[in-house]
């Protein structure tokens, strides 16, 4: 079974990449684009007796840091 | 006197380490492999090196602050065993919960590289003994990911606990209040970005940094 894991930078936590995407986006030309924010998508295939809340302390122990980054699970 | 330098892989700082406390403090040094399971026994002194501990894979420090040493490197540290974190050593005591906070990517985005002035805020310390309170010193940096965040509440706790021990004196990487290093509530361990290993005589450019592991010598006597 396939979890998706997203960490994204909380609100309010400057994102200098995604700042710095955005500024891509308007070199190109795009108009519009209000804001970015760069998060990070990490896969997992886990097996399907691995619950929720096991990924969830996967997720507060190692793969997103409490301190500035979300995250949000999602069984695929 | 024994001293721990703690090697992982990608660190690059590991070997200017521990030549500068070996030849600074006279202590014995040991470079201790990150899959370890315990330090040597009676160390005095832990140092976690500069680099990019896993490539900076995930976050700057992070798989690094969960190796097999780092439980007892943990444990050291909250006895007190003076323990001091340079630049990916910074990064990897936040992500391991010895200091608050955290390191994002710098706010102008580049890599940094370069000598950065920097002001003591805290001489009372073991790492700072020898240098004066609100003296500047001229140390190197060079890093991506030196912006240190902290929630309000926790900086107006460092500010107010003594807890900075170094602040940058002028804009380097968008850290908050201008954060170069702190302080762990004992005083013991010390996570700082920039370089004080790199800076110990003048064939360096400066030996500002000479001074930080003088100060050992005092305090582990």
């Amino acid at each position: 079974m396939n979890i998706r894991v997203f960490v994204t930078l909380k609100n309010g936590v400057l994102d200098p990449q995604g700042r710095a995407i955005h500024h891509a986006i308007e070199n190109l030309g795009f108009e519009g684009v209000n804001d970015v924010r760069a998060g990070r998508l990490i896969e997992l295939d886990v097996d399907p007796a691995v619950t929720d809340e096991q990924i969830a302390e996967i997720c507060t122990k190692l793969l997103a840091n409490m301190v500035i980054e979300n995250f949000e699970i999602q069984r695929v | 006197m024994k001293a721990a330098v703690i090697q992982f892989p990608g660190s690059n700082c590991d070997r200017d380490m521990a030549v500068a406390i070996s030849s600074i403090t006279g202590a014995e040094t040991l470079l201790v492999w990150h899959g370890d399971s315990s330090l040597p026994d009676g160390v005095d002194l832990i140092a976690i090196p500069g680099g990019f501990s896993y490539g900076d894979y995930l976050r700057s420090g992070a798989m690094a602050a969960r190796s097999p040493i780092m439980q007892d490197v943990v444990a050291a540290a909250n006895r007190g065993v003076p323990t001091l974190g340079v630049c990916n050593g910074f990064q990897i005591l936040t992500e391991a919960g010895l200091l608050p906070g955290a390191l994002m990517r710098n706010a102008g985005i580049n890599f940094i590289c370069r000598n950065v002035p920097l002001n003591v805020e805290n001489n009372s310390t073991p790492f700072t003994s020898q240098y004066k309170k609100g003296e500047q010193v001229m140390f190197p940096v060079a890093h991506h990911d030196g912006n240190y965040f902290a929630d309000d509440a926790t900086l107006d706790m460092l500010e107010n606990d003594g807890r900075i021990a170094f602040r940058y004196g002028e804009y380097v990487n968008g850290s908050a209040r201008n954060i170069a290093g702190i302080l762990n509530e004992k005083g013991n361990v010390l996570g700082m970005m920039p370089h004080p290993e790199r800076m110990i005589e003048t064939m360096h450019g400066g030996s500002d940094g000479r001074r930080l592991f003088e100060g050992l010598i005092a305090a582990l006597a």
